[in-house]
C-alpha cells in the first residue's frame, strides 16, 4: 500500500459504512434469534412445565 | 397400495422445517468462524497486499466490497426466484421461509452496493450519481426488495402473502436480466462487465484475487445470515401456532 492520496475519505467512507451496516444487520439478526427463543422458552414454561422440567426436546 | 412406505429422498429431509432447524443450528458455528476467517484474509488482501490501480489509483480499494454486494444484489434475487418457484409450483413450506428471510438480505445487500459505488464514483467519475442503465436498474432492484418486504408486512395470513409475493418476485425477476446486461446494452458511464466476461476476468491477478476472497466472505455471511433468519421465521411461526393454541385452549369453556 503506497498511502491513501487524496480520496481517502472516499475509501473510509465506503469501508466504516459496509462495516457498520453489515453489523447493524448481524446485530438485527442474532436479537431476533434471541429474543424468539425466549419467548418460546417463555411460553413453554407457561403451557408446557412437566416437559421443560424433563428437559427440552431437540 | 405398496407395502413399503416410501422413504423421503435427502433433500425433503432437510427442507423439512424441523430436519432443518436441528442441522442448520449445527452449522451456524462453524459457518460464521469460516466467514470470520476468510473476511480477515480478504480485507487484509485488499487494503494491505494488493497494489493501486494504475487509472484509479487507490480507490480501487472500493471496489473490493462494492462488487461483492453488487454480485449478493442480483444472487438473493435469485435466491428469493428459486424459493418463490417452490412456494408456487411444490408448495413448500420451507420456499416461503426461505423468500421471506432473504429479502430483507437482498435490500441490505443492494443500498451497500449503492452506497459503495456512489462513493467510488465521485473519484473515479467525478459524480456520486448518474441515471445510467446500471445504476438505474439497481435502484429499481432494491426498491423491489423494499416493496417485497412491505409486501410480506401487509399480511396478517403468512399463507396467503406467501403467494402473492412469490408471484410479485417471479415479474420483479424481469429487472435481473436488465441489471446484469444493461451495461452491455447501452452505452453507459458504469464500466462494462470485467469479471465474468466470456475472455476471462480483465484484471491482473493481484487484483482480482482480493476481489474474489472478498467476494466469497460476503457470499458466506449471507449464507450463514440467510440461514439463521430462516431459523428465526420458523421458530416465529411455530410460536405463533403456540400462540394460538393457547388462546383456544383459554378461551374454551370447560
Amino acid at each position: 500500500m503506497t498511502g491513501l492520496g487524496p480520496h481517502w475519505v472516499f475509501i473510509v467512507a465506503a469501508y466504516l459504512g459496509v462495516a457498520l451496516v453489515t453489523g447493524l444487520t448481524i446485530w438485527s439478526v442474532v436479537a431476533s434469534a434471541r429474543r424468539i427463543e425466549a419467548r418460546i422458552a417463555r411460553l413453554e414454561a407457561e403451557t408446557r412445565p412437566h416437559v421443560v422440567a424433563a428437559g427440552r426436546p431437540n | 397400495m405398496s407395502s413399503v412406505a416410501e422413504k423421503p429422498n435427502w433433500f425433503s429431509r432437510l427442507a423439512n422445517p424441523g430436519q432443518f432447524l436441528i442441522w442448520s443450528r449445527l452449522v451456524n458455528r462453524p459457518l460464521a468462524v469460516v466467514t470470520g476467517l476468510v473476511f480477515v484474509a480478504g480485507l487484509y488482501y485488499a487494503l494491505l497486499h494488493s497494489p493501486a490501480d494504475y487509472q484509479m489509483g487507490e480507490t480501487v480499494r472500493i471496489m473490493y466490497i462494492h462488487v461483492p454486494n453488487a454480485w449478493l444484489s442480483q444472487f438473493v434475487y435469485g435466491v428469493m426466484v428459486v424459493s418463490a418457484l417452490g412456494s408456487l409450483v411444490w408448495r413448500h413450506p420451507m420456499a416461503d421461509v426461505s423468500m421471506k428471510a432473504a429479502a430483507p438480505l437482498g435490500a441490505v445487500f443492494t443500498g451497500l452496493a449503492l452506497y459503495t459505488g456512489s462513493l467510488w464514483g465521485r473519484p473515479t467519475w467525478g459524480t456520486f450519481w448518474e441515471w445510467d442503465g446500471r445504476m438505474t436498474s439497481t435502484l429499481v432492484l432494491f426498491f423491489i426488495y423494499l416493496g417485497l418486504i412491505a409486501l410480506w408486512r401487509a399480511f396478517d395470513d403468512q399463507l396467503r402473502a406467501g403467494r402473492i409475493v412469490a408471484v410479485f418476485t417471479l415479474i420483479g425477476a424481469i429487472n435481473i436480466p436488465i441489471v446484469k446486461f444493461s451495461v452491455d446494452w447501452w452505452h453507459t458511464l458504469h464500466q462494462p462487465a470485467s469479471v465474468f466476461t466470456p475472455e476471462g476476468p480483465h484484471m491482473p491477478m493481484s487484483i482480482l484475487m482480493p476481489l474474489l476472497i472478498m467476494t466469497l466472505a460476503f457470499t458466506l455471511l449471507f449464507t450463514s445470515l440467510q440461514l439463521l433468519s430462516m431459523q428465526v421465521e420458523v421458530r416465529r411461526r411455530r410460536l405463533a401456532t403456540m400462540e394460538k393454541r393457547r388462546a383456544y385452549a383459554a378461551g374454551t369453556p370447560n
